[in-house]
């Protein structure tokens, strides 16, 4: 398969590689870090929209696991420059699409907004990579925002005990154990 | 200078190093192993031996500051929180590219015995024979009963978990039990035996993990952690740090001396012999001189040809070896970031528990026996089974508390599988030194001017197909393949730059890793290869290392040295 067969494939599974990630940026310059941290306010608001992703049930959810300040932290250090600034236009779109402020929302308008934009942002990646062959980002904001709320929640200590499965030291490994339908999987690989 | 005498010194502490200590000092002597970074002690400095993710300040994912400051290592996982300065740091340490090489090396005692991939084979006949068989460079002065014995010894201390095959492409070795496959590799295994007539095997990946404790080692078993890059507290896998320089210790033969950057082997141009080495203490700038009657480099496979490129340069203005005129050629690696992915239907039903440190391998097939290919040699798979977990993407599911659920559970179970090939030594493969660059203590550095060639681009039609092929036959869903630009240096495998040979006149060491002009210098580290077989390579240089080890005493006490 070529490499265009095989960015169809990422992209029609809706996935696109995780920004910020090591792989997603070899290609590019280095670039000179600018000061950019997050306010408590726009911490807050990255936890409401975590845990709309990741909202608590019967397990913790994005908030009990402080995943907004989470959030803040890997935006400021390892997004660079032009997707830290793609991120932040976002909350900025996010607050003027909720009518001025998404955290004044009640709860089912919220999830509204965020489920439209989830669809609009998986249309928007397929498209872009097929119609760049890859080459361009054509990642939407929210793309960046929801990967990185998954990514903070289920690599945090709360999501990886209590929502998955964690076993420090195993000890042995069984490579066929039955699997009842609805239990957690492991947290590490 | 009393105190600076040792009957013999070896170069560089990582897996050759070590093995050359151990073997050394327990055949009584005195013996001197010299580090060029700090010490790290086994256990105690494995600092992030114990944590997780949500350890480390971002999940272990490295900061713009750091992918700045680490030019080289970004360029793949040796950039990352947990493993932050145990890889060479570029800007200390810079070297030149002339075309792109990704060099990563470990410059702390262990070296990258500490890093290791762990996969452990056997070169095979073939291996050996190919160069002369084929026409290609110079033959091996060795053949594979020369070095059999030897992979016994170093496999029977270093602990190989893996499977007997009988298979003469892959030769059998002493072995502890396999680290398992899985139910679904198990299952694809037997599959691609039945498609293929018996003619391709996929077998348990043999990996230097103990899977039985050797409490006369202070050793462990593998606990299936799967964190055997950050140092092993319970000593499961083998690196210098678990188990040979524990045993060297033990000799009370041996001194150990971190933060010596070997300079040059000083030689003596009457006697045509070594007479030891002149090191640059890392931290204070000093210069000393120890002298020894047998020098071992293993300082890996560059840097030990880089202390020959500076040694007895008043005498070969190329340095010690350089008569032959291939000291500093035939670079070879092996080419990978190739290979094939799916997903196994008729296993959700089933899962695993623990973390292994490796999954399971196919030997070469191509060019064995009556198989015919466009190319030369060949390529084997290193892969693995398992379900996908919560970063995967799930197409139909939106956000809140349905895609919460969905990736809190285990997804759909995929195989996957990477391809290792053969790179051909080319003469103008080559790394030479660059006088006008230096380096954080003032030494030349190394220039590399390697590429892939047409032999490798041909054989990565196979390397993406054969994959692919196999999965199919196997009734795996979706089968995709991929290859990713192959860049020299990526599998950290270089080998090459100081070769055996039968010859003065086209090779820079002999039979028994001797270089030509200066027989008490032994290099046995990559360095020596002739040619790079597919298999992985850490495991014959330790059997050569033993070789040679035993081989230099011998002669010591013939003294021929």
């Amino acid at each position: 398969m070529d490499r265009r067969e095989l960015l169809k494939m990422i992209a029609s599974a809706t996935g696109v590689a995780m920004v910020g990630m090591p792989a997603f940026v070899l290609a590019q310059a280095p670039v000179a870090q600018a000061a950019a941290g997050f306010t408590a306010e726009e911490v807050a608001l990255l936890d409401e929209i975590a845990e709309a992703i990741i909202p608590r049930t019967d397990t913790p959810g994005a908030k009990d696991a402080d995943v907004g300040a989470f959030m803040a932290r890997f935006v400021t250090d390892c997004y660079s420059p032009e997707d830290r600034a793609a991120f932040r236009a976002g909350l900025v779109d996010l607050d003027q699409r909720a009518g001025g402020s998404f955290m004044v929302l009640p709860a089912a308008d919220r999830l509204q907004l965020l489920t439209g934009l989830d669809r609009t942002a998986r249309e928007q990646a397929r498209d872009a990579w097929v119609a760049a062959d890859g080459a361009g980002s054509g990642v939407h904001w929210f793309t960046m925002i929801k990967q990185l709320a998954i990514f903070s929640f289920f690599t945090s200590k709360l999501g990886a005990t209590e929502v998955l499965r964690y076993d420090p030291v195993p000890g042995h490994y069984d490579g066929d154990l039955p699997y009842e339908p609805g239990t957690p999987a492991w947290a590490t690989r | 200078m009393a105190n600076n005498h040792y009957d013999a010194i070896v170069v560089g502490s990582g897996i050759s190093g070590g093995w050359a200590a151990k073997e050394l000092a327990e055949k009584g002597l005195k013996v001197l192993m010299l580090e060029r970074g700090r010490n790290i002690e086994h256990i105690k400095d494995y600092v992030n031996a114990g944590k997780e993710a949500w350890d480390y300040p971002y999940r272990n994912v490295p900061t713009q500051a750091m992918k700045q400051a680490h030019p080289v290592l970004r360029r793949d996982y040796p950039l990352s929180e947990s493993t932050d300065g145990m890889w060479a740091d570029e800007t200390e340490c810079p070297y030149v590219e002339t075309k792109r090489f990704d060099w990563f090396r470990g410059y702390h005692v262990g070296g990258r015995s500490l890093m290791w991939g762990r996969q452990s084979y056997r070169f095979s006949q073939l291996d050996f024979e190919a160069n002369a068989r084929e026409g290609i460079a110079v033959d091996w002065p060795i053949r594979y009963e020369d070095l059999a014995p030897w992979y016994d010894h170093v496999e029977t201390f270093a602990g190989i978990a893996g499977t007997v095959e009988g298979l003469d492409v892959l030769p059998d070795g002493k072995f502890l039990p396999p680290v398992p496959l899985n139910v679904v590799e198990k299952d694809v295994a037997a599959r691609i035996r039945k498609a293929f007539g018996g003619s391709r095997h996929m077998i348990h990946s043999r990996t230097a993990n103990i899977t039985e404790p050797r409490p006369e080692q202070g050793r462990a078993n593998c606990q299936y952690r799967n964190k055997c890059i950050l140092g092993c507290p319970y000593g499961a896998y083998f690196s210098t740090q678990s188990a040979t320089l524990p045993a060297a210790m033990q000799t009370g033969n041996l001194t150990l001396r971190p933060f010596s950057i070997v300079k040059e082997v000083l030689y003596d141009k009457d006697r045509k012999r070594a007479r030891g080495v002149e090191i640059i203490d890392a931290e204070t700038g000093q210069t000393y001189q120890y002298t020894a009657s047998v020098i071992f480099l293993n300082a890996s496979a560059f840097n030990s040809t880089w202390v020959l490129m500076n040694s007895a340069t008043d005498v070969w203005e190329g340095g010690l070896g350089s008569s032959s005129g291939e000291l500093g050629h035939n670079v070879m690696d092996h080419h990978f970031e190739v290979g094939a992915q799916g997903i196994v239907d008729g296993y959700e039903d089933r899962y695993y528990s623990g973390r292994r440190p490796c999954g399971f391998y196919i030997p070469r097939f191509r060019n064995v026996g009556d198989d015919r290919r466009g190319y030369l040699r060949g390529f084997g798979y290193q892969g693995g089974a398992d379900r996908q977990g919560w970063s995967r993407a799930v197409a139909e599911l939106g956000i809140g508390a349905g895609l919460k659920d969905a990736l809190a559970t285990p997804g759909e179970w995929t195989i996957g599988m990477t391809a290792f090939g053969e790179i051909l030594p080319y003469h103008d493969n080559t790394i030479r030194l660059d006088r006008g660059t230096q380096d954080k203590w003032g030494l030349p550095v190394l220039a590399m001017d390697v590429s892939i060639r047409d032999n490798e681009r041909a054989m990565r039609k196979d390397m993406a197909a054969d994959a692919a092929e196999m999965l199919e036959a196997a009734g795996v869903r979706d089968v995709r393949t991929y290859d990713g630009n192959p860049v020299p240096g990526r599998a950290i495998h270089e080998m090459g730059t100081a070769r055996m040979g039968r010859d003065p006149k086209t090779s820079v060491l002999n039979g028994h890793n001797q270089v030509w002009d200066a027989p008490n210098v032994y290099v046995t580290d990559g360095a020596c290869m002739t040619s790079a077989s597919c298999v992985n390579p850490s495991l014959t240089y330790m059997a050569l290392t033993a070789r040679a080890a035993d081989h230099a005493v011998r002669e010591l006490k013939a003294g021929n040295l």
